[in-house]
């Protein structure tokens, strides 16, 4: 009797455990980083002008949400310090170790306007998002998160999404924030299909890459892409500040949605794989 | 040194799920946790179709994926290759269901019973609420094996000291033991058979080996 050479795989399931709440960590985590990354870069556009507090105030906000949310799932909430204990190599401790800081220096920042701390706390941000995205990368059991490329994803959602919250909230005015929304949102996109084109030739599950073919994600890329046309268009003069604030909600709300398909919804495992059929009919020693 | 590790030939397993029911009966593990499990796996198609069982569960990795995600250090990895989860640690965050390829992690939310509110006598006797809200999983039985040792036992050999999924096989398809001694049975088993470990490509160095086919030179 010949063995099949084709490995046998039990059916790919959708991960269940981590839900909204998680999703909103994320969300959370990059709108707000994000926000403090565009204030940041804002300062630099307008050299011994104010920084804007609010933009700092409003990234603590959906940091601290996001860690909310991610408190209100864990199966011990009372024991979340406990989150501290791994520095060496866990992506969620340093995350936890990087959150305090931000939220710091954020507030101290906004309260001062002084600009290195606002410098301080733009690393800070970044660091945090870099921490979310290797939370998702060290995720192994999930071909739609271990993949290498959800790093770059990840850092570009949270730049959209934190320069399109920054639009809306009230730098629409300002040439500079447009362009880089604008430029975010188009990094997002080439990462976002680069990330497509990896999943595609890692032989991710099915159930995964049907979610690209998705109605609902088709249409989340064409309002994307419907954002990235109103931010180009506010800076070539048409529509003004509503038309680039129209356009950064959307970067905002594509960018909340993308996330919680991905977290909720395309996060399917690995699933159990047998390299090779038993060979019976023979003895089998003992 | 030692590094216990199990054994699975799939020649002769038969899917009759005995260890997955000696598991729970022995450690009380609630409806749907399942530390050992068999997959029914069907291949081909009509009417060359195959169906095979493979027992699974924590594969007690070289490199577990779930410990470096760990932010408790709940997880930890004994020096004889068990992978042990402390649960007055765990928080429950879940990270390292996500990292873990194997699907052998689990975590619930409340005290259940198979049957509703009453429970059985073994749940009565084992049911712990300090496994409520932390991820469990299998631990190779390590309090059996450490008390068999202790005894003087030989893990994989003497009943007393071997896990009591592979202790209740009805068919010999699982065994345990160190892999580290070559006169061990299941170092004897690997050097005659044919196997292959499960997601190897993703450098985790499982501790479970699946036995397929004869060496050919055997």
């Amino acid at each position: 009797m010949t063995h099949m050479a084709n490995p046998a795989a039990a059916a790919a399931r959708r991960q269940r455990h981590w839900d909204w709440r998680a999703a909103g960590n994320f969300i959370g985590g990059g709108t707000g980083s994000g926000l403090v990354l565009a204030a940041a870069f804002a300062a630099l556009l307008e050299p011994g002008g104010p920084i804007r507090a609010w933009a700092l105030l409003a990234g603590m906000a959906c940091v601290a949400a996001g860690l909310s949310l991610v408190w209100l799932e864990i199966g011990k909430p009372w024991r979340a310090l406990n989150v501290f204990f791994h520095p060496q190599t866990s992506w969620m401790t340093r995350e936890g170790i990087v959150a305090g800081p931000l939220l710091a220096c954020s507030a101290a920042a906004a309260a001062s306007g002084s600009g290195a701390l606002l410098a301080g706390a733009a690393l800070l941000a970044a660091a945090y998002l870099y921490c979310q995205a290797r939370i998702l990368r060290a995720s192994r059991a999930i071909p739609a998160w271990s993949h290498p490329r959800v790093v770059p994803l990840i850092l570009a959602c949270g730049l959209a999404e934190g320069s399109g919250a920054m639009l809306l909230l009230g730098g629409a005015d300002s040439a500079g924030l447009v362009a880089l929304a604008l430029a975010a949102t188009l990094a997002r996109e080439a990462a976002r299909e680069a990330y497509r084109r990896g999943l595609l030739a890692s032989a991710a599950p099915a159930q995964t890459l049907a979610w690209f073919a998705h109605p609902l994600t088709r249409a989340l890329q064409g309002l994307r892409l419907l954002a990235a046309l109103l931010m180009l268009a506010a800076l070539a003069g048409v529509g003004g500040a509503a038309m680039a604030a129209t356009g950064g909600a959307i970067a905002l709300a594509t960018g909340w949605a993308l996330k919680l398909i991905l977290i909720t919804r395309a996060a399917y495992r690995r699933g159990a794989q047998m390299l090779q059929q038993p060979v019976r009919g023979r003895a089998a020693r003992r | 040194m030692t590094r216990y590790a199990m054994v699975a030939d799939l020649r002769r397993c038969v899917g009759c799920q005995t260890c997955t029911a000696a598991c729970k009966e022995t450690r009380g593990t609630p409806p749907g946790v399942q530390w050992r499990r068999v997959l029914d796996i069907e291949t081909g198609e009509y009417p060359d179709v195959r169906r095979s069982f493979m027992p699974t569960g924590c594969q007690h990795c070289d490199e577990p994926p779930c410990l470096e995600v760990c932010p408790s250090t709940a997880t930890r990895k004994r020096g004889d290759g068990i992978v042990t989860i402390e649960e007055t640690l765990c928080i429950g965050c879940s990270a390292c269901i996500m990292a873990c390829p194997y699907d052998a992690r689990y975590m619930v939310d409340e005290t259940v019973f198979a049957f509703g509110e009453q429970a059985m006598p073994h749940e009565g006797r084992l049911a712990d609420k300090a496994r409520v809200g932390v991820v469990t999983k299998c631990d190779f039985c390590a309090g059996r094996v450490d008390a068999g040792v202790a005894r003087g036992l030989v893990p994989g050999v003497d009943a007393a000291a071997t896990p009591v999924c592979a202790q209740s096989c009805i068919s010999g398809a699982l065994q345990f033991g160190d892999i580290d001694d070559p006169a061990s049975p299941v170092s004897k088993l690997l050097a005659e058979n044919r196997w292959f470990r499960m997601h190897e490509e993703l450098g985790t160095g499982p501790g479970f080996y699946y036995l397929w086919d004869q060496e050919a030179a055997a």
